[in-house]
């Protein structure tokens, strides 16, 4: 088995077969995790370049501890977005990159679109860690992975996603990827925050989360940025809390099997309640061990590419 | 790659005398079972380990712990091949430093395979001796290493392929010699 391209652009372009067969390959990594020696020597002698145009904690992080336990070299370049102005300046900075000889290219971008630019002008993987708000195909891998292994399959499963899908590429690579692997998706929050015609991608709108509460079997709950409020894209936090937050009242109602999910930063006491987070349901931790390992999937899987050398088996 | 020419060079009942007859030279090589643990190399030397621990356990009534150990991670040939191995579980439930550690696997050949499973060993800890034993030595080393027990010598040419079958797997035992065209 092989992934049909050499990027990770979105998945959006993975068909049910890469999507398994990256959740499949990052379990065995997780493993690894349990061992006092934390590496393997796969890629050594590889580089990976972090290249962020905006500011990421856990994400480069995450990105960063995978490549390392991979045993690739690791170079972060940290753009501020304010220089960003001319799409010519990403071609610049990936011809730069080439000359540098990097295998794997991982970038964040304000911009939607920026990692497909940048794979067609340079040669080495590019992996998307986030483009505007198109996608995040990572976060996407590792909210299937966490789904799948609490509750054993995806196929089938009614999955919520609540909060501002408008501006979450988060949303859209669950989107994609949790229809493709056969999941229900519902889509909790205010109209303002709901793309237009969303309803077309599949999936279902609820503008109430006592609405459905009761019939999810994961709720992905997304962070709510303040900086919408001030755009008037909702009237007040406590509102949004009143309609859309995830508190102990609401989870009663819920199925008592229920997987809380965040991709983090949380806002506790806006669209999450420190209750909740801490529940015995919330798997919002082991979301952050299984980035890693669904990361250190895609790598190893971005990394073949040659010629069949004869006799595989030994 | 495609082959023609089968012949069985190992059938069914010589797969049984050659375990029990491995599992009585391991055990008086070892003198006893004492700090012996068993590590089964995916996905064909799992199989042949749990047998041999079986067969050990007929002779001596005691059970030896066993590990499973996937090199996928510790190939030399991670990018130059187009396919990318399956990663597959590694579990090894107990500590391998000062125990005498058993390496089990189907076939022997370049040795490349084995160079790795030692690298990932020593990743875990260190034991006091690795043993290889090996169901079939085919010959054609690519690195000096050799194995301590061996269930049978059959010298091949690159040409050839030997395809080791087990019921757990394939549904029945036999060794096969496959000439590719």
């Amino acid at each position: 088995m092989k992934l049909k391209h050499n990027n990770l652009l979105g998945l959006e372009d993975l068909d049910k077969e890469e999507i398994s067969l990256i959740l499949d390959t990052a379990r065995p990594f997780k493993e690894l995790f349990t061992r006092s020696v934390k590496k393997v020597p796969t890629l050594r002698g590889k580089t990976v370049v972090l290249l962020f145009y905006e500011p990421s904690t856990r994400t480069r992080a995450s990105f960063e501890l995978a490549s390392k336990r991979l045993s690739a070299d690791t170079l972060n370049i940290t753009v501020s977005s304010s220089s960003v102005v001319k799409g010519e300046r990403l071609i610049d900075t990936g011809k730069t990159i080439e000359a540098m000889k990097a295998d794997f290219v991982v970038i964040r971008h304000p911009m939607a679109g920026a990692p497909h630019l940048l794979s067609r002008t340079i040669a080495a993987s590019i992996i998307n860690a986030g483009d505007g708000a198109h996608e995040h195909p990572t976060q996407g891998l590792l909210d299937m992975f966490t789904i799948k292994e609490k509750k054993g399959r995806i196929k089938g499963l009614k999955v919520g996603i609540v909060g501002d899908i408008l501006h979450s590429r988060v949303a859209r690579s669950n989107i994609w990827g949790l229809k493709k692997m056969g999941a229900e998706v519902c889509l909790i929050g205010p109209s303002t925050l709901m793309p237009q015609k969303v309803e077309q991608m599949g999936v279902k709108v609820y503008y109430h989360l006592n609405h459905i509460i009761d019939r999810l079997d994961v709720i992905n709950i997304l962070r709510i940025q303040r900086e919408r409020q001030k755009e008037n894209l909702f009237p007040s936090l406590r509102e949004y809390n009143e309609i859309f937050g995830v508190n102990l009242d609401r989870i009663k109602k819920a199925k008592k099997d229920l997987l809380i999910m965040h991709p983090g930063p949380m806002n506790r006491g806006i669209e999450i309640a420190s209750s909740v987070a801490e529940d015995a349901r919330s798997v919002i931790n082991e979301q952050v061990t299984n980035g890693i390992a669904v990361r250190m999937a895609v790598l190893y899987l971005l990394a073949g590419g040659g010629e069949v050398s004869g006799e595989i088996t030994d | 790659m495609r082959l023609r020419k089968k012949t069985v060079i190992m059938d069914a009942q010589g797969l049984s005398w050659t375990i029990k007859r491995m599992a009585h030279e391991i055990i008086e090589k070892n003198k006893g079972i004492k700090d012996l643990i068993v590590i089964g190399i995916q996905t064909r030397g799992v199989w042949l380990g749990r047998r041999l621990v079986r067969e050990m356990k007929k002779i001596t009534k005691k059970d030896v712990p066993m590990g499973i150990l996937d090199i996928t991670l510790y190939r030399d040939d991670v990018d130059s091949i187009a396919h990318q191995p399956m990663v597959k579980e590694t579990r090894l439930p107990f500590d391998i430093t000062g125990r005498k550690v058993l390496l089990i696997d189907d076939v022997l050949y370049t040795g490349r395979t084995i160079r790795a499973a030692m690298d990932e060993l020593i990743d875990f800890g260190r034991p006091r001796l690795i043993r290889l034993a090996v169901l079939i030595d085919r010959g054609l080393r690519e690195l000096p290493i050799q194995a301590d027990f061996i269930g049978k010598v059959f010298l091949t040419t690159r040409k050839q392929a030997i395809s080791v079958e087990l019921r757990e797997t394939d549904g029945r035992d036999q060794v096969l010699l496959k000439e590719i065209k």
